[in-house]
């Protein structure tokens, strides 16, 4: 039985020295551990925020590179078939312009041509119908020395008026 | 829905609170009977022999003397004016009594181990069984005027509960400066050992059963795991400044179940009270459950103290009874026995140590979470 006597003494003396353990460990213990600890695991959560933060940076810095690399990529292959298309548009251009061109120097040559056959045709049947004349003249000349001959020529004038 | 749960949750704690109460006084009922068994055929072994032994106490000098187990083991667990180290050193501690003429000091050495009577400014004095007694001017024990001392002597327990309050304000304090020379860098030495478990009382202990009102009941449970658990170690160290068997002292006990029952009732919100003096039940039950639910109030803390003293004394008497046997069988024969089974009983209590102050701060802390819950 008095083993579950608690003696008046060691309460007494438990009771002041547990009230003293808490006030002291409260104040220069509990608190500045607890403080430390609490401080600590939020810096460590800031940190893990902060490092969460700056892969989501980067994930998003990569993701804008990756888009702006394809943008200059693209306005790379933009330029390049303008530049292309407005090659191929100068080539079609020029060649139609030359086509044109030289179509129609091959028109001017050909009405060139043209012009001076006619004018050396002109000049060719001029000196023909001189030259007949002359000839005819000639051959008049000599035939109408002659007035047999010359009565034969009229019969045979005649004769093609008749068939006419 | 939401009052069913937290009916249902409420509950289940009281069921767990109740199993582990009964668990616990049951293994200590146990242990008790088991230890009160081997001491009962010890002394009718002892009276076969009926041969001396010699006893912890030097028994050897005093002559041929019976071997008394029970008192030899009653003695160690209970409190003491002496400190005794080995055979017949042992130190005197102040004694400090009460009398209705005026306070007294002077140190327990006076009484040579209870041999002689010394005479204070008051009365004489008489340490019978390790209890000061007044004696009566014909030199008998005066048991009427005995009454009226009291005694707040720093007795054993007391000499090592204040070596286990200077070592726990050693230790933290020094962990506390380390906290503030290393602000932000990780724990280091004894700091990274203790902040497991300090952040183990955080973080298991107050939070699941407080809430989010934890941090203000944070120093008190602290206060008491580390008490608890640095004393019950201390315990299991057979040499001074360890030995005193200071939580398994029920006025101990009895002051942190006090302690924890002014915390859990100064800090009761309306719901508390409403649930003890307005409970949900037909109002035909309330007379009932009304002192059902005060009784409570005083079991609850009740059961703690039990507990912690139970469990620690029991371990002391079993490492005790065990090495008894040696004496008990008066030969060496039995010693490597004996000697394995307390290392057995020591490892065991190491894990009680820590187990009993795990449990003892877990209760105050779902005591004080049923105090402050919020319903809503």
């Amino acid at each position: 039985m008095e083993l579950v006597t608690p003696s008046i003494g060691l309460v007494f003396w438990t009771g002041i020295s547990f009230i003293c353990l808490l006030i002291l460990l409260r104040k220069f213990a509990w608190k500045p551990i607890l403080g430390a600890i609490h401080d600590r695991e939020q810096s460590i959560d800031e940190a893990l925020n902060k490092a969460e933060l700056a892969k989501q940076e980067m994930a998003r810095l990569t993701a804008q590179n990756q888009d702006l690399m394809q943008q200059a990529r693209a306005e790379r292959d933009e330029i390049l078939k303008e530049a292309k298309t407005l090659k191929d548009g100068i080539l079609n251009e020029a060649k139609k312009q030359a086509q044109v061109e030289g179509s129609k120097l091959i028109e001017k040559a050909k009405i060139e041509i043209e012009n001076q056959k006619k004018a050396a045709l002109a000049e060719v049947k001029d000196q023909v119908s001189s030259l007949s004349l002359e000839i005819a003249e000639r051959v008049l000349r000599t035939q109408l020395d002659d007035k047999t001959k010359q009565e034969a020529l009229v019969a045979n004038l005649l004769k093609d008026v008749e068939l006419n | 829905m939401d009052c069913n749960q937290v009916l249902v949750s409420k509950v289940k704690k009281v069921i767990i609170v109740f199993t582990l109460l009964i668990a616990f006084l049951s293994i200590k009922i146990d242990t008790f009977a088991q230890a009160d068994s081997a001491v009962v055929p010890v002394d009718s072994a002892v009276a076969k022999t009926a041969e001396a032994v010699s006893g912890e106490h030097g028994a050897v000098e005093h002559g041929k003397e019976k071997f008394e187990p029970t008192k030899v083991i009653m003695e160690h667990i209970a409190d003491s004016h002496m400190w005794h180290f080995w055979g017949h050193t042992s130190m005197p501690l102040p004694v400090i009594l009460y009398t209705a003429n005026g306070l007294e000091f002077f140190s327990s050495g006076h009484f040579h181990h209870g041999e002689e009577d010394y005479k204070g400014a008051h009365n004489t004095y008489r340490l019978v069984e390790d209890h000061i007694k007044v004696v009566g001017a014909d030199g008998n024990v005066d048991e009427v005027a005995s009454k009226t001392v009291l005694d707040f002597s720093i007795t054993k327990n007391v000499a090592a509960m204040f070596v286990a309050i200077f070592l726990i304000l050693v230790v933290f304090i020094s962990v506390a400066g380390s906290y503030r020379k290393r602000i932000g860098k990780a724990p280091k030495g004894l700091q990274s050992f203790l902040e497991p478990i300090i952040v183990f009382v955080r973080d298991d202990i107050a939070k699941p059963n407080i809430g989010h009102k934890y941090a203000k009941f944070m120093p008190y449970l602290l206060t008491i795991f580390f008490f608890i658990w640095f004393n019950n170690l201390l315990g299991l160290v057979p040499i001074f400044p360890g030995g005193a068997n200071v939580t398994g002292n029920i006025a101990l006990t009895f002051v942190m179940a006090l302690g924890t029952m002014i915390i859990v009732n100064v800090n009761g919100n309306k719901y508390y009270w409403k649930h003890i003096f307005l409970p949900d039940v037909p109002f035909w039950l309330w007379p009932l459950m009304v002192v059902v639910e005060v009784v409570g109030i005083i079991s609850k803390p009740f059961a703690l103290m039990v507990r912690l003293f139970a469990n620690i004394t029991a371990g002391h008497i079993i490492v005790l009874s065990l090495i008894s046997l040696i004496f008990i069988f008066e030969t060496l024969a039995i010693a490597p026995v004996s000697v394995a089974f307390v290392l057995f009983m020591d490892v065991l209590e190491l894990l009680v140590a820590f187990l009993q102050a795990f449990i003892f701060t877990l209760l105050t802390a779902l005591f004080i979470g049923m105090a402050v819950e919020e319903h809503h």
